[in-house]
């Protein structure tokens, strides 16, 4: 295609926009799982989830440090995590549904996962250097993840009458947040054609694929595709974000420029 | 320590003379120095003194995150909310090692977890108070890391092979413990004003219940000689106070911090602190249930594990309908 008109502003713009959006997925999930620390059903779960967490909040810092870079105005990835009101937050939706049993924590993850690998499968041959980097690294941690959410699904869903129940039910109430995934605006547009990242309806088969063979093996349904709820990647978040925030975020507000 | 006042079931500590020969020639190989082993020989009062302070070791690691983990969600920067889930996954590592250590001697994790939710077993008392600002983060790597490394590093030699191993692996990372601690509250005393008096704050309420780790004096205690002949222990409670006090005391005038004790105070004679005494008053209601987290702790120890029976009945479910289409398809095959 033509690459003649580029706005260097707007492409910076587009640019720290989507690092706001992967970095904040991976902040509130990581947040989101680390929820758990000490109370999961086992201590096998315990380390396995903090080890999640972990590798969330180490993507968190190098996205939104880059973030911070093409932005330019001084701010680092702490003062992007802890000093914008969730109306500046970019996650998708399902990142901050709230933990409930373990089993929807989990169904939360795999969803999460299977979509998480894909993007970065696809960033690791991004036309942006910096952003190819990260992707290469985060990857190897993401298969992993979804190595395991995937296993337990499977595990759970074909398991007791209970646990397959429990898990059919997770599955149900997060479908209608797994489309902002897949949805796409003008600037993920803009960013495809230039190379930078995959268009977000490209990753959509192979999502479709590794979900449908692991409900399958599951014994567990997938749910019609109905409503979708959206807004997260353009700062319209649900209730929950705000106390997210409230807990996240209040030694940096209590304490205004204090170092830690 | 992490396992406090630990019975041995000893009315008093027999000579070798008194000893027949099997445990007379258990306690020369204790004696050289050698480690015992899981298949070996050893006397039912050694098996279960260990399995008693191993489990509580083991339960101490695991209520110990929970403390911690009060604080993952409202670290203050992502590098400290990283090294506080790294720390408390070490802790849950540690908890493993040591059930494992445990089970070689005969007794399961599940009976083990029974026992604690049950009120049985024990915890180290420390993890029964409250973290109720930031700067607690900093105070427990310095002072309850610090403590568990004092107990721990002798450990190392303990004449039993796993748990002495599994010490191994585990004073490794302590000392990180301890070092991101101490890092924490070095950087809020050189910031604002009320960062520093938060620091204060906890090491005025982190102090003696530190000090408490150790237990109370065992100079008298049967059960104390008897580990100690067993070399499951190798230091008096006391010793091992002294020498935390005297480690710790000049690591908090680095601070700029006031120890909580008039009574503190350098001996140039015994080239160590004199200091006052422990309330233990206040240890024995904490051991027995009174502490001001007691209730909560063991309610989330016990919730976790409740709430998690369907997920651990689904893998085992799942597991048993595995082995049985493998067995099928072998049939079939055949
Ligand atoms: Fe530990
Ligand atoms: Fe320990
Ligand atoms: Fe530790």
């Amino acid at each position: 295609m033509a690459t003649a008109a580029v706005d260097p502003a707007a492409r910076q713009a587009a640019l720290f926009e989507f690092l706001a959006r992967i970095g904040d997925n991976a902040l509130i999930l990581g947040h989101r799982v680390s929820e758990w620390c000490g109370h999961a059903p086992a201590l096998e779960e315990d380390i396995a989830l903090a080890n999640t967490a972990l590798d969330l909040i180490g993507q968190t810092q190098l996205w939104l440090g880059l973030a911070g870079e093409v932005e330019d105005k001084g701010r680092s990835a702490d003062d992007l995590a802890y000093l914008r009101d969730g109306y500046e937050f970019r996650n998708i939706l399902l990142v901050e549904r709230p933990n409930g049993d373990f089993g929807k924590t989990l169904m939360r993850q795999f969803l999460f996962d299977a979509w998480h690998y894909l993007l970065l499968k696809a960033l690791k041959g991004s036309s942006d250097r910096r952003i190819a980097d990260i992707a290469e690294k985060a990857f190897k941690e993401v298969s992993y993840h979804l190595d395991r959410s995937r296993d337990l699904v499977i595990r759970l869903g074909d398991g007791t009458a209970e646990s397959h129940s429990r898990m059919q039910a997770s599955l149900d109430e997060l479908w209608a947040f797994t489309g902002e995934m897949f949805m796409s605006d003008a600037l993920d547009a803009e960013l495809a054609e230039a190379g930078i990242i995959p268009a977000p309806q490209s990753l959509k088969p192979g999502w479709d694929e590794i979900v449908a063979e692991a409900l399958t093996e599951g014994t567990l349904k997938k749910p019609a595709d109905g409503y979708m709820h959206r807004g997260g990647r353009r700062g319209v978040h649900t209730e929950h974000l705000g106390f997210i925030l409230a807990e996240m975020q209040f030694l940096q507000r209590a304490y205004p420029g204090a170092t830690w | 320590m992490y396992a406090q006042m630990v019975k041995t079931d000893a009315a008093r500590v027999k000579s070798l003379d008194e000893m027949e020969p099997q445990e007379r020639t258990f306690q020369e190989r204790v004696d050289q120095g050698q480690k015992i082993e899981p298949k070996e020989w050893m006397p039912e009062g050694y098996r279960k003194t260990l399995i008693r302070q191993i489990s509580q070791h083991a339960h101490s690691e695991i209520v110990g995150q929970l403390p911690e983990g009060n604080w993952i969600t409202r670290a203050p920067t992502l590098e400290r909310k990283a090294i506080l889930l790294a720390k408390v996954q070490d802790e849950a590592g540690h908890g493993l090692y040591l059930y494992c250590a445990a089970e070689t001697l005969g007794v399961s994790r599940d009976e083990m977890y029974e026992q604690l939710h049950s009120g049985k077993a024990k915890y180290s008392s420390i993890f029964n108070y409250p973290t109720l600002t930031w700067a607690d983060i900093g105070a427990i790597g310095w002072l309850v890391d610090g403590a568990a490394i004092m107990n721990q590093v002798p450990l190392q030699r303990c004449s039993y092979g796993p748990y002495a191993r599994a010490m191994v692996r585990i004073c490794k990372e302590e000392s990180f413990h301890q070092r991101q601690g101490y890092d924490i509250l070095m950087k809020m005393v050189k910031g604002t004003p009320a960062q520093k008096a938060m620091v204060q704050d906890a090491l005025n309420r982190w102090w003696w219940p530190s000090l408490m780790m150790f237990g109370p004096s065992d100079d008298a205690s049967v059960h104390s000689a008897q580990s100690m002949a067993w070399k499951i222990k190798q230091n008096s409670n006391d010793e091992l106070r002294q020498k935390f006090v005297d480690q710790t005391v000049p690591q908090a005038e680095y601070l700029g911090l006031t120890v909580p004790d008039p009574d503190l105070k350098w001996n140039e004679e015994k080239g160590g602190y004199d200091f006052g005494e422990p309330d233990w008053e206040e240890f024995f209601n904490v051991i027995a249930g009174n502490g001001p987290c007691n209730a909560e702790r063991l309610d989330a120890r016990r919730k976790a594990w409740d709430d998690g029976a369907w997920f651990r009945d689904g893998l085992t479910a799942h597991a048993e309908k595995a082995a049985g289409r493998r067995a099928a398809a072998k049939i079939a095959a055949e």
